[in-house]
């Protein structure tokens, strides 16, 4: 399975789409909320928490048709699913070369953005490790959807109706995460919400996706 | 009555558009039905003929 | 539950469809307009709500039945994935459309009704917005029936959705709970089951809930019937080619 995430990682790199993209998209998101909602700086620190988690969904969407279209399209996904490694550790490694590739950077890049959006000072952590623990969720999720649709053509954007509506959750529990830790209060509860789901789709859905892989390879 | 009552218009715009909505889902329905209905006669006359 | 499994067979459903439908048909059209003139007409306006109220006579039956049908469409996709019978897909793909109007009429009126106690057209009340996320569900199910081919991929595929958003579909509902609490807080749009269904409302909105539950079913016959013919005209379409290719 390490072979198999390293690979992934490698040709993520390669393709040049892997780091960058989901945080040059993200300062984009960044500036057009600013650009459409006016410079004020007090309204843009009150919806700076959720304008974030919003942007760090959007950053996912955009790289989730690649995670199983790649191997789809020149058949290396039969060979997977035909080898010793069970198809489920498959998916878990892709959805764990995604979020390494998108989710991780963004926490990293959150308190940056954080500080274009006027966050308050004890947001900078709160939004960071709310992503920290939120995005793999996004992550799984979205590798879920991503076989849902592998076989369709030009399903990128039937990927992102079909994923949405999964990340409302997460978003809920991750924004309310920030934003009460923006406020300074206490933010345990939403943490040990979104960490629930967060694990919960770790452990279920690569089961649910392995099934779909199979189905779509019929 | 209805007419004379507080926010009666309320209520008419929500019967309406329900209604309106049933009936278009209805009439959907109906039309795809009978249009299926006919296609399928044409199909099996036409594999009727071959064999 | 022996006999029940026999309408597995499409053409006995079909059959038995053709049968009951006009029957259920004209008993929900009477239901249905019995019970919304009854409680339009001849009932009295509430105190808080005056005549809005009766609004309740459409979006409490609509709002149930936009969930019922997406329960219904789980207990199909389950049979179709333990039992193979394709009835049971055709009747979830069958159910979906009908869903989707249900949610629709729940959200409009409940919007409605919101309008005078909140001053806006849409107010992103716990309910309300539970069923807007349940309207995304339903899109989503239905834009991926739309979007493959082969029949039975597309029925074990949209099992599968319906299945896995179930889960998130209730976990939604609660984390809309959390979102939503410190706004409005007690005063929303739910019934109170004490507080307003006093006995005059309740009989003409027993008969709504059964009108609307009836019109459900007579839908999803027709729909199903519609379903299992036009699965019959894609096998034969494949055939003829194969007939014409020979």
């Amino acid at each position: 399975m390490g072979a198999l995430v390293s690979r992934d990682l490698k040709l993520a790199v390669r393709a040049g789409g892997g780091f960058g993209l989901g945080v040059a998209f993200f300062l984009i998101l960044v500036s057009m909320v600013s650009f459409g909602v006016g410079p004020q700086g007090d309204l843009l620190s009150r919806i700076s928490t959720g304008m974030l988690w919003v942007g760090a969904i959007l950053s996912c969407l955009l790289s989730l048709d690649r995670i199983f279209a790649l191997d789809w399209e020149d058949g290396s996904l039969e060979l997977l699913a035909t080898s010793p490694l069970p198809l489920e550790l498959v998916v878990l490694a892709k959805a764990l070369v995604h979020w390494l590739t998108t989710g991780l950077p963004l926490v990293f890049a959150s308190p940056i953005f954080g500080a274009l959006l006027n966050l308050e000072g004890p947001g900078y952590i709160a939004i960071a490790f709310s992503l920290l623990v939120g995005t793999p969720a996004l992550s799984m999720i979205g590798a879920f959807g991503a076989a849902l649709t592998v076989g369709i053509k030009r399903g990128g954007l039937l990927l992102s109706l079909l994923v949405l509506p999964f990340y409302v959750p997460t978003l809920i529990f991750g924004a309310l995460m920030a934003r009460t830790g923006a406020n300074g209060s206490d933010y345990t509860s939403y943490l040990l919400l979104l960490s629930g789901i967060t694990c919960g789709t770790i452990a279920l859905l690569p089961f649910a996706a392995a099934a779909v892989l199979k189905i779509n390879l019929r | 009555m209805l007419e004379s009552g507080k926010y009666a218009d309320l209520v008419l715009l929500s019967y309406t558009v329900s209604l309106l909505l049933l009936f278009a889902l209805v009439a959907v329905s109906l039309w795809q039905s009978v249009r299926n209905r006919k296609k399928l006669e044409d199909i099996e006359k036409r594999i009727k003929r071959h064999d | 539950m022996n006999s029940l499994w026999q309408y597995a067979n499409p053409r006995k459903f079909n059959d038995t469809a053709d049968k009951i439908l006009p029957w259920i048909a004209v008993l929900s059209t009477t239901c249905l307009f019995t019970g919304l003139t009854w409680g339009a007409f001849f009932t009295p306006p509430a105190e808080r709500f005056q005549d809005s109220v009766k609004i309740i006579y459409l979006h409490v039956p609509s709002a149930m039945m936009a969930i019922n049908a997406w329960l219904m469409m789980l207990a199909a996709s389950l049979i179709w994935l333990v039992r193979r019978h394709y009835v049971s897909a055709m009747a979830a793909r069958a159910a979906a459309p009908v869903g989707i109007v249900m949610t629709l009429i729940a959200m409009v009126t409940g919007a409605i009704w919101g309008q005078p106690t909140w001053g806006t057209w849409w107010a992103w009340d716990p309910r309300l917005t539970s069923f807007l996320i349940l309207f995304m569900f339903y899109i989503g199910y239905v834009a991926l029936w739309s979007a493959i081919e082969n029949d039975d991929i597309a029925a074990d595929l949209t099992s599968i959705l319906c299945l896995v958003g179930s889960v998130f579909a209730v976990l939604s509902r609660y984390a809309v709970n959390f979102w939503n609490q410190g706004l409005h807080q007690g005063a929303s749009l739910s019934l109170d089951r004490e507080k307003n269904v006093a006995d005059v409302y309740y009989t003409p909105l027993l008969l709504c809930i059964a009108g609307f539950a009836l019109v459900f079913i007579a839908l999803v016959l027709l729909r199903t019937r519609t379903e299992i013919h036009a699965r019959r005209i894609r096998s034969l379409q494949l055939r003829e080619r194969g007939d014409d290719n020979a």
